[in-house]
């Protein structure tokens, strides 16, 4: 037994001497642990009651995984029957199906002999039931036009929204860090200045502009002011300052138009950079939410958010519906994290740190 | 995706050669500007002049010519108080209301959450296993978006949902958490340090990681405790990540709004109202579109955030020098 705790306690070569785990790595370890439980507790949580029935979703206390209860075609009855499992009472241990229930009385009826009906109490029974994933929960999303139509605005937003975002900001970091102009400076300042304006702030003058070039409840209403974000500029900036100069002056003498150098030349090799605040950049549209809400407010012209919200908000909440929609606004966002996770540190560390 | 940029590429270089021959190379590097320098023009720096003309104006009409000059009355409006510490005698008073649940939620949220982010980065910084999953776990939820988040922890905390079903069997019993302005209050403090904590973490522990490991290898040679060398050079060499995270995260406390909206939609009551939902519901959601009022609103939030900003950029510049 002490040579099992010491192998469980037993760390890497440690430069203070100790090969035993000190009361603060267990402290830590639990504390992460814990931490993992409380992270992603919740995400879980959240998945599994998405496989849920409507029936299993109203249970409580809740069950841990999505149950149903089995059913059976009994000879004589068109609807599948549900069956229980009798714990008391004249039947005790014998497997039953309901036929109806009248108050704390049920008319059961023994799947091997149909023809006659049975009286029991409904507290000696208990359903029996099976994990089984409700999937029908997504596939009704997928038949309902409206999901399919609030998926595609999230989607078409997001994408443009980026793609605008990318080209324009990689062209001004082109002009800002490859040449030599007056006013350079004051250029930079002004970008530096729209990183202090957030949207928050300036909501009401937005509309107006929004609404005079008529994108008012249109998807371009929410696309291109959120192409305006100035953290791109400096991010490409900075990493095209690295790229030499020598690279453009070669280009330059074998008669290349600077057009060409910019997307032949300077838009490759600021690849990665680019990558990394592509990634953002979908990140921040797909999840946008108070600027959408103002602009959009016809339901036909929500995007996920907005119909998540709007559906959580109705008296009677249809949960199962609700949840899986939430499990399927999240999942390309969790789809991306799990791909480039590391991109997406360093990236958020360099442009909110600094 | 190539198939599709480069024909179009090729199609702006005609225009663009044109203008490189009539400009000249440099003078060019106004024309890469123009797209971008436009974007943010008109809706960034546009609107915040504007923001103005809209504070010092009445009614309800978006056109800034069909709004009566008014002033500065709306922001005599909005600070028409008997005490600005008492909500009730101010004409307002769900300004105020919202500008006192604001100050008290960033209070609570900022500190819980960079508390939390500094022991996370603290612990992610010693030599644990798994490091990489672990940081990833914390930092997951800051990817979720704010009504996923909000509609995730509706579920648990809902009266049947899974946290009552578990206080049920341990004992206390279940409890009807976003009915009471209280807890709701205590839960919207609660997801939003869940939900943000993780980037925190993530700068702090960049800024343990550049503390030079000699100096902790010299303060074990002269016999300093664990304590001690935490106290005498941890926190002062992690002092200034410390406050360009405070600064950022009360920057991004302020405007808190999606996640609170769709958890709570401000309620029950006003009980979590915060300023953006102020500004939002008087410019957009009301019957009356008061415009002016929420201008008035907006730009005093901005003043804040200038100032914090300014803070920033201070603590920034320091850090550089330094």
């Amino acid at each position: 037994m002490a040579s099992v705790a010491e192998f469980l306690t037993r760390t890497r070569g440690r430069a203070n001497g100790g090969t035993r785990l000190h009361w603060t790595d267990w402290a830590s370890y639990t504390y992460l642990t814990f931490g993992i439980l409380l992270m992603f507790g919740p995400v879980v949580w959240l998945v599994l009651s998405s496989f849920k029935t409507e029936a299993d979703l109203q249970r409580y206390p809740p069950t841990f995984l999505p149950y149903q209860q089995q059913t059976m075609l009994i000879e004589g009855y068109d609807e599948p029957l549900p069956l229980f499992r009798m714990t008391g009472g004249d039947y005790e241990g014998m497997v039953l199906a309901q036929v109806r229930r009248v108050g704390l009385q049920a008319q059961m009826v023994d799947p091997a002999n149909p023809g006659e009906r049975l009286r029991t109490g409904i507290e000696d029974r208990e359903p029996v039931q099976r994990v089984r994933l409700a999937t029908e929960n997504y596939t009704e999303l997928f038949e309902r036009f409206t999901f399919l139509r609030y998926f595609w605005n999230s989607t078409f937003i997001t994408l443009m929204s980026t793609a605008i975002m990318l080209l324009v900001n990689s062209m001004a970091a082109f002009a800002l860090s490859k040449y030599q102009f007056r006013g350079r400076t004051t250029v930079l300042l002004l970008v530096i200045g729209t990183l202090m304006i957030p949207q928050t702030v300036v909501l009401v003058p937005l509309f107006l502009i929004v609404t005079e070039l008529g994108m008012f409840n249109s998807l371009w209403g929410v696309i291109i002011p959120g192409a305006a974000t100035p953290t791109g500029v400096f991010l490409l900036r900075q990493y095209m300052l690295t790229i030499p100069d020598e690279i453009l002056d070669a280009a330059r003498m074998d008669k290349a138009s600077e057009w060409k150098i910019y997307w032949r030349i300077i838009l490759p090799l600021s690849a990665p950079a680019i990558a990394v605040l592509a990634i953002l950049a979908i990140m921040w549209r797909w999840n946008d939410f108070l600027w959408p809400l103002i602009v959009l407010t016809q339901s036909e012209n929500f995007t996920l958010q907005l119909a998540l919200n709007s559906f959580q908000g109705e008296l009677l909440t249809d949960w199962s519906s609700l949840l899986a929609m939430t499990v399927l606004t999240l999942l390309p966002i969790a789809a991306v994290f799990m791909f480039l996770q590391k991109y997406i540190a360093t990236g958020i560390a360099s442009t909110g740190g600094k | 995706m190539l198939a599709i940029i480069s024909p179009l590429m090729r199609i702006v270089e005609i225009p663009m050669l044109a203008l490189q021959r009539l400009l000249g190379m440099n003078r060019l590097a106004w024309v890469f500007l123009a797209p971008n320098l436009i974007l943010f023009g008109l809706f960034a720096f546009l609107p915040v002049i504007l923001n103005v003309a809209y504070a010092t104006t009445g009614g309800s009409n978006v056109l800034l010519a069909d709004r009566p000059d008014v002033g500065l009355r709306n922001f005599a409006t909005l600070t028409d108080c008997g005490s600005v510490l008492d909500p009730n005698s101010c004409r307002e008073d769900k300004f105020w209301r919202a500008v006192w649940n604001t100050t008290w939620f960033v209070t609570l949220q900022v500190g819980f959450m960079v508390g939390f982010a500094l022991l996370t980065a603290i612990i992610l910084n010693r030599d644990i296993r798994a490091r990489g999953f672990f940081r990833a776990v914390f930092f997951f939820p800051v990817l979720l978006s704010p009504v996923v988040v909000a509609l995730i922890w509706k579920w648990i905390l809902q009266r049947e949902g899974v946290l009552n079903a578990f206080l049920d069997w341990a004992g206390p019993g279940g409890f009807n958490w976003l009915v009471d302005a209280n807890w709701a209050f205590t839960w919207s403090v609660f997801i939003s340090v869940w939900a943000h904590m993780g980037f925190y973490t993530l700068i702090l522990l960049a800024g343990l990681q550049a503390i030079p490991r000699d100096v902790y290898e010299a303060a074990t040679m002269d016999r300093a405790s664990p304590w001690r060398a935490f106290r005498k050079i941890t926190l002062p060499l992690l002092a200034p990540t410390m406050l360009v995270v405070l600064v950022l995260a009360l920057i991004k406390g302020v405007q808190t709004f999606d996640e609170i909206y769709a958890f709570t939609g401000g309620g029950p009551g006003t009980a979590t109202t915060f300023i953006i939902q102020y500004i939002y519901e008087e410019g957009f959601a009301g019957a009356p579109r008061l415009f002016g009022l929420a201008a008035a609103a907006s730009l005093m939030v901005a003043f804040v955030l200038v100032i914090l900003t300014l803070i920033q950029l201070w603590v920034n510049r320091r850090n550089v020098d330094g």
